[in-house]
């Protein structure tokens, strides 16, 4: 498929775009719809994308299935990860309001956090079970 | 139109269709979600539902073959069930309160303090994000270390091990 | 006749609920028994959904200029019931490529007759 001039030229106009699209998503999660799940599904449609127009090959040279495994991992940690932090500064485990001496900016920053790790799970798995439904080969 | 989808879902054969067919429903159910107020419900079904599911169907048909067999005897005792359990269900809901009634008590337990209170306590105008992230933390860190025991699911089951003498 | 107008959207719930149950019972094929599950899924989610809705409200992001809201708590359940359920279909259809890998077809007719023909084991 990459041969196709049409395919890569949309593809090579639309990606970049899909990307910012998920991380306006993940941030603007506060002020509209949208948050973590959204923006992680879209970071990963962007990249399987990416694999059906130029080729698994080419994609697994882009995001190696190491990075998306650590990623997979990294994102359930972080989120375990500010709920220590809230443990360490005070509070209960997953308080916000401990993490800055204003307890609304607290919040804004354990949101902040929390999104982060959710988001970077969500695409990890998707792009993984992708990586690994694509990459199977029919027969033995 | 939704109730087109499903049954020509039901009734079809060739599974790549019904993998079309199944996008096409959860965009038209995302289209009900927004009609019913529930907007990052329905961004997360459109993407979820009609992104990644078809793509994931898509790819296990590939590996599996493309057509459903058909079936050796008529479905009578099945759709007999099934209406049995619609006849019970439609007098079982006929006990809950009625659509967009102010008094019912889904409004009145806990979600005046939510919306009179999410924007003080929080700073974050979308009381979905607020909700999800703050006040039912727990939950979404549930969710988080399921979504990646699904992940670890699927690379155990779908690895192929390299060893002497072919792989597994 | 009032009881339609106000529960209506209940039995439509509960007809694509049927609709999900029928093709899980009725249907041999595994992959489309589990579009089957996903659409039961859908339905419940409906189900949750449908109830929290105010005729006159709005989404609930909290706005100076709008007073009436629709009811966020179903939102935030059924945002976690719908990434679960991803990760349900998933996993199914990573056992469903190792069922065809194992037994060669996918179709619940023909691998039980293959787990009978060779012996119950269980």
């Amino acid at each position: 498929m990459k041969r196709e001039p049409v395919l890569r030229v949309v593809g090579k106009l639309l990606i970049p775009y899909m990307l910012v699209f998920a991380l306006y998503v993940q941030f603007h999660g506060d002020y509209g719809p949208g948050g973590g799940f959204q923006a992680g599904v879209i970071t990963a449609a962007a990249v399987i994308f990416y694999a059906l127009i130029f080729g698994l090959p080419a994609a697994r040279r882009l995001v190696p299935e190491a990075l998306v495994e650590t990623l997979v991992a990294a994102g359930a940690f972080l989120y375990i990860a500010v709920g220590f932090v809230g443990l360490a500064l005070g509070g209960n485990y997953l308080d916000y309001f401990v993490l800055d001496p204003d307890p609304v900016a607290g919040q804004h920053r354990g949101i902040f956090w929390v999104e982060i790790g959710v988001l970077v799970t969500v695409s990890g798995v998707m792009l993984k079970v992708f990586y690994m439904f694509a990459g199977r080969g029919r027969g033995s | 139109m939704m109730a087109v989808t499903v049954a020509a879902i039901v009734l079809q054969r060739n599974l790549f269709s019904v993998v079309v067919l199944a996008g096409v429903y959860s965009f038209l159910m995302a289209t009900v979600l927004v009609a019913l107020d529930a907007v990052d419900v329905a961004m997360t079904e459109a993407s979820v539902g009609a992104g990644i599911s078809t793509v994931l169907l898509l790819g296990a048909l590939y590996l599996c073959g493309g057509e459903e067999a058909k079936p050796l005897s008529r479905p009578w005792v099945p759709l007999a069930v099934t209406l049995v359990i619609v006849g019970a269900l439609v007098y079982g809901t006929l006990g809950l309160s009625a659509f967009s009634d102010p008094q019912a008590p889904i409004h009145t337990h806990v979600v005046p303090r939510y919306l009179g209170q999410a924007l003080a306590e929080t700073g974050v105008p979308n009381v979905v994000t607020a909700v999800l992230a703050s006040y039912r933390g727990y939950d979404t860190l549930g969710e988080t270390v399921v979504v990646f025991t699904a992940g670890i699911g699927v690379i155990a089951l779908l690895r192929r091990l390299r060893r002497k003498g072919g792989s597994k | 006749m009032s009881a339609f107008a106000s529960h209506y959207t209940y039995w439509i719930t509960v007809l694509l609920m049927a609709a999900g149950l029928f093709i899980v019972v009725a249907r041999g094929n595994l992959v489309k028994k589990l579009i089957g599950l996903s659409i039961f899924q859908t339905s419940v989610y409906l189900l949750y959904i449908a109830p929290g809705k105010l005729i006159g409200g709005t989404a609930p992001i909290l706005s100076a200029a709008f007073k009436v809201y629709s009811n966020p708590l179903p939102h935030v359940l059924i945002l976690t019931a719908i990434v679960v359920g991803i990760a349900t279909l998933a996993l199914g259809l990573a056992i469903v490529v190792r069922i065809r890998e194992a037994y060669g077809s996918i179709e619940e007719d023909e691998i039980v007759a293959a787990d009978r023909a060779s012996g119950d084991r269980a």
